[in-house]
């Protein structure tokens, strides 16, 4: 048994960690709360003084209608799809192979790669909005997809969290498959990608989120209403249309942000699965 | 007399620390020989090399007979058991066993997940597969395990399916690298026996590399002591132990260690040993230093002290019930010399009290000061042996 004063200590602790992760995941928590529930409100309701998370009327069918049929929402989301579905995989196939080289392989000059892919980490990617919009303008893919996706394709990050992954399967696992008859190809997605399936879900995440969510490339690389990923539809939709119409917009913004809510909660399922394939021995 | 691996003058360093010094080493085809050297010398990488992992910067490599430097490890028709086992974790023990054999006798196309199955010719082959896999499987009783993954093994379980992948595609060379030493002391024996039987069923070339020297002496047909990237000898196992060419593995072999006693001769046939006098050839003039290297087991009782009897006292009586190990200080000696008595001489010694013992000539070795053995004229008791002869 524990003694009676470690045991106080670890409950005040407990009630202290508590209290702390409860007050920053409010915080977090906030303003989606407050978006979903202006999204439920009349238009009369939301600008009151007073405020109540649940509506005094339900307002939610004509503002949800009105966000799928006043704007061309389903097509925003749709680009979303095509673009960070695109944007995902390009960088997959780019980041693992060439973080396998990073870590398992030796060659001249791999520690320099090495640094540069970490200094690519550090660079804000608008630092180099006006080279990549000369560049997309030189080679004429502005305001098409390929615009959206190409400044993405090499993700630094993914490189980065790939490298280390590989770095800590054992370098056996690469001998016997060697052994075995892989190709270096093969080794990287037949054995490295399956094992380090954690961190491609966890890039996944990020990058999903990353792209769904981005504003300022987008708002840079097309014009075309019917290219828009959601947050730039939705933004443009609210300067010609809505004026201060917050419902609808509320309810729109609501519903760009539920698939990737619901989708982190699948991702994460599996992330837990992927951790539990256990030890690489 | 035809060859599994010939190496000649194998050389590698990584930056500026030299790993292997020039390795020279055949090794018969059909023969089980052990790479025996404490961790760090060199071993893995010798075996990496003749596997085609690593490249060495000097020397070659030949398997049955012809250069392989220049063929990638899938050409090379060797298969490698690893300390670690190496299984994919993310395939099932089936996956594991078959995955060499699909790479090597399915087509890039065959092996396409969906395409590869409608292909002409990939079911027969699928099915060759298969009924190797679960051959293999049966012959190490793994059979009830093929469908689990490698997580879900225990460790000796998991060393057999480490064998099995090596074995199904049925290489002419066998390189294992410590594959017992991740498993407990009752399993490793019992493995030990099992990887004999191994070598005997398939009749090709194993190398083995251990640290262990219990492993590299119930195995092998042959040893080679390794140490700081050198081959120091490679002979019988018995002949390792009992006539070793050098201190070095003298001091390796054996266990209890040797006793290694510094004298000096007197004259031709008389060296002065620990407060006595040795009646023995050493070939050297008067004045030089010797080292006298004796085993445990070299030594008799004595009733009394006298020319050619080491006096001492007894620091440390050992009952192993076989044996009794007596640890004895003498003048001069820093270490204790450990001798090996019968049980029943329990009587005889106590600790504190003085004993008497009385090496074997015949079984004395002599060192010269810098390690090499000395072998006078006329001691010769052992031979050295040819090579086996493959059945
Ligand atoms: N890839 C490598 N890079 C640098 N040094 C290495 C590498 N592999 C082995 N070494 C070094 O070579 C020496 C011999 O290693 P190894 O062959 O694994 O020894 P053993 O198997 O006998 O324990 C060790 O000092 C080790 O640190
Ligand atoms: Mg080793």
């Amino acid at each position: 048994m524990k003694p009676p004063g470690r045991r106080a200590f670890s409950w005040s602790g407990a009630a202290l960690r508590h209290t702390v992760l409860l007050a920053t995941s409010v915080l977090v928590l906030l303003p989606f709360v407050w978006m979903v529930s202006l999204s439920l409100k009349s238009p009369g309701e939301i600008f009151q003084a007073s405020f109540s998370v649940l509506p005094d009327q339900w307002h939610a069918l004509e503002n949800y209608t009105a966000a799928l049929t006043a704007q061309p929402l389903p097509r925003f989301m749709m680009n979303g799809v095509i673009v960070c579905g695109a944007i995902l995989i390009l960088q997959i196939l780019v980041c693992a192979p060439a973080a396998y080289a990073l870590a398992k392989l030796r060659f001249r000059g791999r520690e320099v790669l090495f640094a540069l892919v970490l200094v690519g980490l550090l660079i804000p990617h608008q630092v180099l909005a006006l080279p990549l919009f000369i560049l997309a303008y030189q080679i004429g893919i502005l305001d098409t997809y390929a615009a959206l996706i190409f400044p993405f394709i090499v993700s630094p990050f993914g490189i980065f969290l790939f490298r280390q992954f590989f770095k800590a399967i054992p370098d056996d696992l690469v001998h016997a498959a060697r052994l075995d008859g892989l190709s270096e190809a093969s080794i990287v997605w037949r054995v490295m990608v399956p094992i380090a399936w954690p961190a491609v879900v966890a890039f996944a995440i990020f990058s999903v989120v990353a792209h769904w969510n981005d504003l300022f490339w987008p708002l840079i690389a097309v014009r075309s209403e019917e290219l828009m990923p959601p947050p730039l539809g939705v933004m443009a939709f609210k300067n010609e249309e809505a004026g201060s119409d917050y419902g609808p917009l509320m309810a729109g913004a609501t519903l760009i942000v539920a698939p990737l809510v619901v989708a982190f909660l699948f991702a994460q399922r599996w992330f837990v699965d992927g951790l539990s394939l256990g030890a690489v021995k | 007399m035809t060859f599994g691996v010939v190496l000649r003058d194998i050389t590698k360093s990584f930056g500026p620390t030299p790993v292997l010094r020039g390795v020279s080493l055949d090794i018969a085809e059909g023969e089980f020989l052990t790479l025996l050297g404490p961790s760090g010398c060199g071993k893995s990488t010798l075996l990496r090399i003749v596997a085609g992992l690593e490249t060495q910067d000097v020397g070659t490599v030949s398997i049955g007979g012809r250069p392989v430097d220049a063929l990638r490890p899938k050409q090379r028709d060797v298969a490698m058991v690893f300390q670690s086992y190496a299984l994919y974790p993310h395939m099932t023990v089936g996956q594991n066993l078959a995955l060499p054999l699909r790479m090597r006798r399915l087509s890039k196309l065959q092996r396409l997940p969906l395409l590869g199955r409608v292909l002409p010719g990939t079911r027969a082959l699928a099915g060759t597969i298969a009924r190797d896999v679960a051959q293999t499987a049966a012959a190490l009783e793994i059979d009830h395990l093929l469908e689990r993954k490698p997580g879900q093994l225990s460790g000796g379980q998991r060393q057999r399916v480490a064998v099995g992948r090596a074995m199904v595609r049925q290489p002419e060379v066998f390189l294992m690298d410590e594959p017992l030493s991740n498993l407990d002391a009752k399993l490793r024996v019992a493995m030990r026996a099992e990887i004999k039987d191994l070598h005997r069923r398939l009749g090709v070339t194993f190398v083995y590399v251990t640290h262990d020297q219990a492993e590299a002496m119930t195995l092998s047909d042959r040893v080679a002591v390794m140490l700081e990237g050198e081959l120091l000898q490679v002979a019988r196992p018995r002949d390792i132990y009992a006539d070793p060419e050098d201190r070095r593995v003298a001091e390796f072999v054996g266990s209890p260690k040797i006793n290694l006693i510094e004298g000096r001769v007197r004259e031709a046939g008389a060296v002065d040993v620990a407060g006595t006098t040795f009646h023995l050839d050493t070939g050297l003039g008067r004045g030089k230093a010797v080292t006298l290297g004796l085993r445990p087991e070299a030594f008799g009782a004595a009733e009394r002290a006298g020319p050619g009897v080491i006096t001492g006292a007894v620091r440390l009586l050992e009952h192993l019930g076989s044996d009794l190990y007596a640890h004895v200080d003498v003048p001069g000696q820093q270490a204790p010399l450990i001798a090996r008595l019968p049980a029943e001489d329990d009587a005889g010694p106590a600790n504190g009290g003085t004993l008497h013992l009385r090496p074997r000539l015949d079984h004395v070795l002599l060192f010269a000061p810098d390690g090499r053995r000395l072998r006078p004229a006329q001691a010769r008791r052992i031979m050295p042996l040819p090579l086996r002869e493959p059945a």
